[in-house]
C-alpha cells in the first residue's frame, strides 16, 4: 500500500517535470554585467508591449555568458549571450563543437569608459593617456631609462595635475572594461611617453614590450576592483584623492557624486563617443542562438525590439541610460530581420 | 567542610577578614574574566545595533513611496486611431505611444495650478517611466474609457521620491544629470496643490523587480514567491529524508565501519561550502536531468542537498537525547522496534528535530551562492504560476534580490536593497522565534 503510494507520487513528480522541461516560453539571456542594465530595460519594455513573457536576464560576465551559450542547443541552454566584447575565434570553435552554429551577432551600441573622481575632490579635470600610464604603470620612462615607477604624486610628471597622492581604482582583470582600459589608455600612454620605444630599443620584442607596458604597478597605488562600479564608487567616497574608472552609464547616473575628467581634451559624452572623438570606448554585443529562433517563442521579436529605433536609437531609453547608440543601427536591424549568422558575408 | 574550616583556622597566617595575596589574585582574575565577558557582549551588541540602525535608516524608506495624481486625457486619435475599440488592434500602440499623453497631462496640471518656475524643463520626468505601462494596461482592460479624461495615480520617479526621503537635495540635484532643482520645485508645488504625496506602500513587497531606469517600482514579489517555493521543496524533501535517515542511523543501523563512514561523511557535508552544491545542481539537475534553468524546483533541490546534513545532525542528537529507559520500557511491554520508535521516541524527539529543521530552513533561505550557478541570480519580472507548475517557472530569491540591487548604478537601489534586507531579517526572525517557542514549549527534560 505504502509502496504503491510512493511509486504513484514519484511518477507524478516525474510527469510534472517532464512536461515542464519541454515547455519553456520565456527567453533566457546571460552574460556581460555591462550589458545587463540595457538588456533588463529592454526585457521590461518587451514584456509590457508584447504578449510574450518578460525574458529572464542573468549577469555573470561576458566570458561566462558565452561559455554557457556554447554548451549546446536545447531548452535548458540559454538563447542569448550578452557580451561587452566581440566573440573570440576560440569561442566560436567551442560553440561549433557543441553543435551551436548559426550564431547571429547583434551590435547594440557603444559604451564609454570614463575617469572620474570625487566631485569636491582635487581638480582631476583633464587626463592624457600618458598621465594614466605614468601614474599607474609598473615601469615608466624617466629621462631615457626604464625604471620602476617612482612617482607618488600626479604633479611630479605633469604640473597641470594636482599635487596629491596617486591612488586609482582600475577594474579588475575579470572585467571586459579592463581590456579596453589597458589597450586604449595604458598602452596608448606607453607609446606616447616613448616608454614602449625605449623598451624595444632595450632589446624587448614588441609583444613583450606591450605586455610590460600594460602591467600595472603593485605598490598599492593602483587598486584593482573586482566588484562592480558601486564598489569603485564606495572607494572613491572614502578616498578624496582616488581616481576611479567607470562606465559612462554609471557616471551619468551618479553625476551628483562624481566629476569626470577629459581624455586627450575630449569630454566623454554619448555624442563624443558616437563620433569617435572620445578615445576610450568599446562596442557592446549580444549573440543569438540561430537554432532557437522559431523554437523559443518571442526570441526573434525580442531581438528585433532591442534594435528598434525607439529603443536603441539616440532618443531611446537605452541612450538615456548611457548607451552610445550605433550609427549603423539600420544594418543591425537588417541582420536581425534576416537572421544572418556570423560570417555569412554581411 | 568542617574539616576545611578547622584546617584554615589552624593556620594562623591566614584570616577570613584579610585576604591573602593568592586569594586576591584569584579574585582579581575572576573579576577580569567577567569584565572581558561583558566587553565581548557589549561589542557584539554595539555591532548588532550599528547594523540594525544603518539597515533601518537606509531601508525603511523602501516602504514609503511618492505618488503623483494626474488627470490624463485618453486621446482617441493616439490610442485607437480607427475608433473600433478592439483591444487586439489597440495593443499595437506601444508604451511609447502613451508617453506623450502623460507629458500633456503634466503640462496641463502645471498650467492649471498656476505653477511658474523659471527654467523648468521636462516636467514629465517627475513621473516614473512605469506610468506608460500602467496606462496601457488600464486602457487595454477598459477599451471603452478611451476618449475620456480620468485621474491616474502614478509613482513618482526615483529622484523625486529620494527628495522626500532626504536622499536628493537641491544641491545634489544641481549637479545631477537626471533631475534639476526646478523639477524639485515643481514637485514641492504639486505637493502644496495636493497632487503629490508620500505614503506607506505595501507594494514594495508585492511588485516584481524593475529595470535600472525605474528603481521606484521595483519590489520583492517574485523574490518572495521564489523563496517560498524553494522552502516548500526543501521542506517536502529534506524533512522526510532527513528524519528517516537519522532514525535509521540512530535506531536500526548496525554500528560498523560502513555506518561510521556515513557518519563522517554527513558531518563533512555539513561543512561543504554552499557554492559546491550549486555546481552539483547545475551538473545533475540542469545538464543531466534537463530541468529548466532559473527555476525554484532546481533551487529547492540544491538547497535540500545543502540542508540535509544540517537537519540530520540535530535530528540524531534529538533522538539520542531520548533516554534508553523509554525504549526499554516500550520493548519490555512487547512493542516492536518500529512501534517503539514511532510511538515513543519520535514524539519525544520531535521538538529537537523541528528546531533543527527550522534553523536549517532559515539557513537555506539566506543562501545566494548555490543559486548563482543555476541561473536564479537574474532579472525576473514575471510572477511564477501557482504550484506545482510555478515551481518550474523562473524566479529569484530574497538574498539574490539584495545582491542584485546592490550592484545597480542608480542610488535609489541602495534603499531598495536595505529594504529587502529588512524583509529577509523579519522572515529569519520569525523562523528563529518559532524554533525557540517550539523548543521551550514542547521540550521534555529528564
Amino acid at each position: 500500500m505504502l509502496n504503491a503510494r510512493l511509486t504513484a507520487s514519484a511518477l507524478a513528480i516525474t510527469a510534472v517535470s517532464a512536461t515542464a522541461a519541454t515547455a519553456r516560453d520565456q527567453v533566457q539571456i546571460a552574460g556581460s554585467s555591462t550589458v545587463l542594465p540595457y538588456a533588463s530595460i529592454v526585457a521590461e519594455a518587451f514584456g509590457e508591449n508584447f504578449d510574450f513573457p518578460t525574458p529572464v536576464v542573468e549577469s555573470g560576465g561576458s566570458s561566462a555568458g558565452l561559455k554557457r551559450f556554447c554548451v549546446g542547443v536545447g531548452e535548458n541552454t540559454i538563447d542569448i549571450a550578452n557580451s561587452s566584447r566581440k566573440i573570440r575565434e576560440k569561442e566560436i570553435a567551442a560553440c561549433a563543437d557543441a553543435g551551436v552554429t548559426d550564431i547571429v551577432e547583434v551590435r547594440i551600441g557603444y559604451d564609454g569608459i570614463v575617469f572620474a573622481s570625487q566631485i569636491d575632490g582635487p581638480a582631476f579635470t583633464a587626463f592624457e593617456p600618458a598621465d594614466i600610464f605614468n601614474a599607474l604603470a609598473a615601469q615608466v620612462l624617466v629621462g631615457d631609462k626604464i625604471v620602476d615607477n617612482p612617482y607618488t604624486q600626479w604633479a611630479e610628471f605633469n604640473p597641470d595635475l594636482p599635487a596629491v597622492e596617486i591612488i586609482a581604482f582600475p577594474p579588475g582583470t575579470k572585467h571586459g572594461t579592463r581590456e579596453v582600459f589597458e589597450e586604449k589608455v595604458v598602452l596608448a600612454g606607453c607609446e606616447a611617453t616613448g616608454a614602449m620605444q625605449a623598451m624595444i630599443d632595450g632589446g624587448m620584442s614588441e609583444d613583450d614590450a606591450e605586455g610590460a607596458c600594460m602591467t600595472l604597478r603593485t605598490d598599492g597605488r593602483a587598486i584593482d576592483i573586482d566588484g562592480d562600479y558601486t564598489e569603485t564608487l564606495a572607494r572613491i567616497d572614502a578616498n578624496p584623492n582616488g581616481v576611479g574608472i567607470f562606465g559612462l552609464a554609471f557616471y551619468e547616473n551618479n553625476t551628483d557624486k562624481l566629476k569626470v575628467a577629459t581624455m586627450s581634451g575630449v569630454v566623454p559624452s554619448t555624442e563624443s563617443i558616437a563620433s569617435g572623438e572620445y578615445p576610450v570606448s568599446r562596442p557592446l554585443y549580444f549573440y543569438i542562438k540561430g537554432a532557437h529562433i522559431g523554437v523559443i517563442p518571442g526570441l526573434k521579436e525580442y531581438a528585433q525590439f532591442f534594435v528598434m529605433d525607439e529603443i536603441a536609437g539616440p532618443d531611446g531609453p537605452l541612450a538615456e541610460y548611457g548607451l552610445v547608440s550605433d550609427p549603423e543601427l539600420v544594418e543591425t536591424q537588417m541582420t536581425v530581420e534576416n537572421e544572418e549568422p556570423m560570417g555569412s558575408g554581411s | 567542610m568542617t574539616d576545611m574550616t578547622a584546617g584554615a583556622s589552624a593556620a594562623p597566617k591566614s584570616s577570613l577578614l584579610a585576604q591573602d595575596e593568592r586569594t586576591r589574585r584569584r579574585n582579581a582574575a575572576e573579576a577580569r574574566f567577567k569584565l572581558y565577558g561583558v566587553i565581548a557582549i557589549t561589542l557584539a551588541i554595539v555591532a548588532l545595533l550599528f547594523l540594525m540602525v544603518s539597515i533601518m535608516k537606509n531601508g525603511s524608506g523602501a516602504f514609503f513611496q511618492t505618488f503623483v495624481t494626474l488627470e490624463v486625457e485618453l486621446l482617441e486619435d493616439k490610442l485607437d486611431k480607427n475608433g473600433n475599440r478592439d483591444p487586439a488592434e489597440m495593443a499595437k500602440v506601444t508604451t511609447f505611444g502613451y508617453s506623450p499623453l502623460i507629458k500633456d497631462a503634466m503640462a496641463k496640471v502645471v498650467a492649471d495650478n498656476g505653477i511658474e518656475i523659471d527654467g523648468l524643463k521636462k516636467p514629465e520626468d517627475l513621473i516614473s517611466k512605469e506610468a506608460a505601462a500602467q496606462m496601457r494596461n488600464f486602457v487595454l482592460a477598459h477599451p471603452e474609457m478611451v476618449g475620456e479624461t480620468r485621474p491616474f495615480e502614478f509613482v513618482a520617479s526615483g529622484r523625486i521620491d529620494g527628495y522626500y526621503k532626504g536622499r536628493v537635495t537641491m544641491e545634489s540635484a544641481a549637479r545631477d544629470s537626471n533631475i534639476s532643482p526646478e523639477q524639485l520645485q515643481l514637485a514641492d508645488a504639486l505637493k502644496a496643490a495636493g497632487a503629490l504625496e508620500t505614503r506607506f506602500n505595501w507594494s514594495f513587497i508585492t511588485w516584481p523587480d524593475a529595470s535600472e531606469n525605474r528603481p521606484e517600482v521595483s519590489g520583492l514579489g517574485v523574490a518572495i514567491i521564489g523563496s517560498l517555493y524553494m522552502m516548500l521543496v526543501v521542506l517536502a524533501l529534506a524533512l522526510p529524508i532527513g528524519v528517516a535517515a537519522s532514525i535509521y542511523l540512530e535506531e536500526f543501523a548496525p554500528k560498523n565501519r560502513f555506518t561510521d563512514l556515513i557518519e563522517v561523511n554527513i558531518s563533512n557535508l555539513a561543512a561543504v561550502p554552499s557554492i559546491v552544491f550549486g555546481i552539483l545542481g547545475l551538473a545533475i539537475f540542469i545538464n543531466f536531468a534537463g530541468l529548466p534553468q532559473s527555476a525554484p524546483i532546481v533551487g529547492g533541490l540544491v538547497l535540500s542537498l545543502m540542508t540535509l546534513p544540517r537537519i540530520i545532525i540535530p535530528a540524531r542528537a534529538a533522538i539520542q537525547a531520548v533516554p534508553p529507559s523509554i525504549r526499554e520500557a516500550a520493548l519490555g511491554v512487547g512493542a516492536s522496534k518500529m512501534q517503539t520508535v514511532f510511538h515513543h521516541v519520535l514524539p519525544l524527539a520531535a521538538p529537537g528535530i523541528l528546531t533543527g529543521l527550522i534553523i536549517g530552513l532559515a539557513q537555506a533561505l539566506g543562501e545566494t551562492a548555490p543559486l548563482l550557478l543555476i541561473g536564479m541570480v537574474a532579472f525576473v519580472r514575471e510572477y511564477p504560476a501557482g504550484p506545482p507548475e510555478g515551481l518550474f517557472d523562473p524566479a529569484t530569491a530574497l538574498p539574490v534580490q539584495v545582491y542584485n540591487w546592490t550592484q545597480r548604478a542608480d542610488p535609489a537601489f541602495v534603499e531598495r536593497a536595505s529594504g529587502a534586507i529588512i524583509v529577509l531579517l523579519v522572515f529569519l526572525m520569525v523562523m528563529n522565534t518559532l524554533a525557540i517557542i517550539l523548543r521551550s514549549r514542547f521540550e521534555r527534560r529528564w
